[in-house]
């Protein structure tokens, strides 16, 4: 099966462990880092440990995923005769240049030369913003971390708060120097308290808000059996987008699916206490196709697939598509909170986009090859995943596929069948360790920082010295005879 | 082939090795607290819709006017949006205190314009349900609480629960909504997390939601 065409990775992205080294030097984005996934980590321990029966619901929500998952074309199906049903207009897209295209289309056919945007993952995976500013429409973020990194001209780093690696001063600068070239310019007074800043884009956006005649959302949950679409925000802009305009566009992966209205029980449980940490979410939009008088009256959902039949066929890996996106795996993870997001190289960074980012797009890539080792294998994500997303497993899964894709002549597979072959005879492994042991004398103490041709396992890691002395000499010369010849 | 046929065509071909049928799971399980008793759960309530900084007042059905008419008062509210189907004795003390009610439909039927609700202070409504463990008030949009963008635009947004509206839990409110209506599910005012995480109260919402809860 060939790979479906998905969105081009960060131009010219290294390696994680390459780009990982670079952001470790940045030491404002780690103490950025550190104080936010801490807040974070703090609160979401929290609202989890007064829910006695956390662990029921997280298997409650792997079932139900996983009941979609299995049976991905009937849910679909039913989705999308529901949609119709209720007046929405329904769209596939095989890929992210299909998907682009559709919405690029259907505002188009609006005559509106700009459109007001929900925070959506799905629709910074496929690159919309950029396909539409090329084409002269101007795409307005409208969450306040998202609106951070478009005025910062800046990439995001984390899938809940985008602009997790920049403090309070350097957003007031960001506003203060950005917000006038696109619309209401900050006040002069401005200052870096968080209260004013949320004040300054109320103001800049309001007046977006009230002439967009066109939005384009994605959606946490798409409920097969009513075809109700559900966005989860903080802010109330996504209440603006989904609620003011004419138009609203929404493009959801397929695996966005819930079976049911009556699993919203369980996941509007998981998700708020996962991802923000909050017992419920300011504010959470359902609405199913159009509403007479009340809302869009011209309803679109783009259905995408871009590399999620891919990930599908794999039976061990397709558990990485029950993800909610919560980004409770960044929060927890010792790897994400050092390095940051943008080493990742994708919308999808942390734990989940070590996984899930080679599945979507194959390890062609420098930066998708090296993803499945951006990792300790702790497995803190896996205990803090609210639909029991087994990441640890994942990443040792897809290592196996990078060594086997570099079919067989890689130096870690060659290094491997070297090393069968003398562990296959005691002769031959302590000719090795002689030779080891040699080195060693020529080393002294000093630690190995590389090994030539080994580069993404031994970047990340020192290898000790070699010892003077094996356990087999050792062994030999207090006991007098070889372990082999052991009475 | 269309797109949604090669689509579905690779979702099937992707799970061909799944011999489990459609609706294996059955139905959705309910996991959630049950109600310890209609006091405690109306404790629980009014605690946590104030733990998000809404404000919580609770009287008898007699003071809706009074305690309604004191809250926009308070935000200074010069203009209340009153939904076509809210029950007009809520309104009658603020407007007899002076402020301006401006109601969704005007005398033509033509509803208000985003425009025009900016320029309006606040809006009272009812709701359908209140969830006591998460502190939520959920809107249907029904009459008596108008359509989304009334409670969307102006700044303040005194909302008004009737004590057995109330459910301790979050399937408990899932069980009694009709998802073809649309629904807004409210948690204290607008806020953002997203400066260093620091939870900041008012943005592109109402500022302040004052929760009066009747009986």
């Amino acid at each position: 099966m060939t790979l479906q065409t998905t969105s081009p990775i960060f131009l010219g992205m290294p390696s994680f462990q390459k780009a990982a080294k670079d952001a470790l030097r940045n030491t404002q984005q780690r103490r950025n880092l550190a104080h936010a996934t801490s807040t974070i980590r703090a609160k979401r321990a929290a609202v989890v440990g007064e829910v006695d029966r956390w662990e029921e619901l997280r298997v409650a929500g792997a079932d139900a995923k996983d009941e979609v998952l299995h049976h991905l074309p009937h849910y679909l199906e039913q989705l999308e005769a529901n949609l119709v049903a209720n007046g929405a207009t329904v769209h596939w897209a095989r890929d992210a240049d299909e998907a682009n295209r559709i919405v690029l289309d259907l505002v188009r056919a609006t005559g509106s030369d700009e459109v007001v945007k929900v925070k959506s993952m799905a629709t910074q995976e496929i690159e919309l913003n950029e396909r539409l500013e090329e084409a002269g429409i101007h795409a307005w973020e409208t969450d306040l971390a998202e609106l951070i990194v478009q005025l910062g001209h800046d990439r995001p780093s984390h899938i809940l708060v985008p602009a997790i690696h920049r403090n309070r001063a350097e957003i007031r600068e960001i506003f203060r120097r950005e917000m006038g070239g696109v619309g209401r310019p900050a006040p002069d007074d401005l200052t870096d308290e968080p209260a004013r800043l949320a004040e300054a884009a109320r103001a800049h956006l309001r007046e977006k808000f009230l002439r967009a005649r066109v939005a384009i959302s994605g959606a946490n949950f798409a409920i097969a059996d009513t075809g109700t679409l559900v966005v989860v925000e903080s802010e109330g802009n996504g209440r603006m987008c989904l609620t003011l305009p004419e138009t609203l566009i929404s493009v959801v992966g397929v695996e966005k699916v819930l079976p049911t209205f009556a699993d919203l029980g369980t996941f509007l449980q998981l998700l708020p206490r996962s991802s923000t940490g909050e017992r419920m979410n300011p504010y959470t939009s359902m609405w199913t196709g159009v509403r007479e008088g009340d809302g869009p009256q011209d309803v679109h959902v783009v259905l995408l697939d871009n590399g999620r039949s891919h990930v599908l066929a794999d039976d061990l890996g397709r558990q990485a598509l029950r993800c909610i996106r919560c980004s409770a795996c960044l929060n927890v993870c010792p790897v994400y909170e050092r390095a940051g997001g943008h080493a990742y190289g994708s919308v999808y960074p942390g734990p989940i986009g070590a996984v899930l980012n080679p599945q979507l797009r194959g390890t062609g890539s420098d930066v998708d090859k090296s993803l499945p080792y951006a990792s300790s294998l702790c497995g803190a994500c896996f205990e803090a995943c609210p639909v029991r997303i087994d990441i640890p497993s994942l990443l040792v899964h897809l290592r196996t596929q990078v060594v086997d894709e570099a079919s067989g002549r890689s130096p870690e597979a060659l290094s491997m069948k070297a090393a069968a072959w003398m562990f296959a005879d005691h002769r031959r492994l302590e000719a090795a360790q002689r030779g080891a042991t040699l080195g060693s004398r020529l080393l002294g103490d000093r630690t190995v920082r590389s090994l030539p041709g080994l580069g993404a396992w031994t970047q990340a890691r020192d290898v000790p010295s070699p010892p003077p002395e094996t356990f087999r000499q050792w062994w030999a010369r207090t006991h007098g005879y070889d372990v082999e010849e052991a009475p | 082939m269309s797109a949604r046929e090669e689509i579905l065509g690779r979702l099937r071909a992707a799970t061909t090795e799944v011999t489990t049928p459609v609706g294996h799971r059955g139905p959705a399980p309910v996991i959630g607290v049950p109600s310890p008793g209609a006091g405690e759960t109306l404790e629980l309530f009014a605690e946590n819709v104030a733990d998000y900084r809404a404000s919580v007042t609770r009287c008898r059905p007699e003071e809706v006017g009074t305690v309604v008419a004191g809250l926009l008062d308070r935000a200074g509210a010069r203009s209340v949006v009153v939904p076509d189907g809210l029950e007009a004795s809520w309104v009658a003390a603020a407007r007899e205190a002076g402020v301006e009610l401006v109601p969704d439909s005007g005398a033509d039927g033509a509803l208000l314009t985003a425009a025009e609700l900016d320029a309006v202070s606040a809006v009272v409504t009812a709701a359908r349900v209140g969830i006591a463990t998460t502190g939520t008030v959920v809107l249907d949009h029904e009459p008596d609480q108008g359509r989304r963008a009334l409670t969307l635009v102006p700044d303040q947004h005194v909302c008004v629960v009737r004590a057995d509206q109330v459910v301790h839990d979050v399937p408990d409110a899932v069980a009694l909504l009709e998802p073809r209506r649309p629904l807004t599910w409210i948690s204290g005012p607008s806020a953002t997390s997203d400066i260093e995480l620091d939870r900041v109260e008012g943005v592109h919402g109402p500022r302040t939601l004052d929760v009066v809860i009747v009986g």
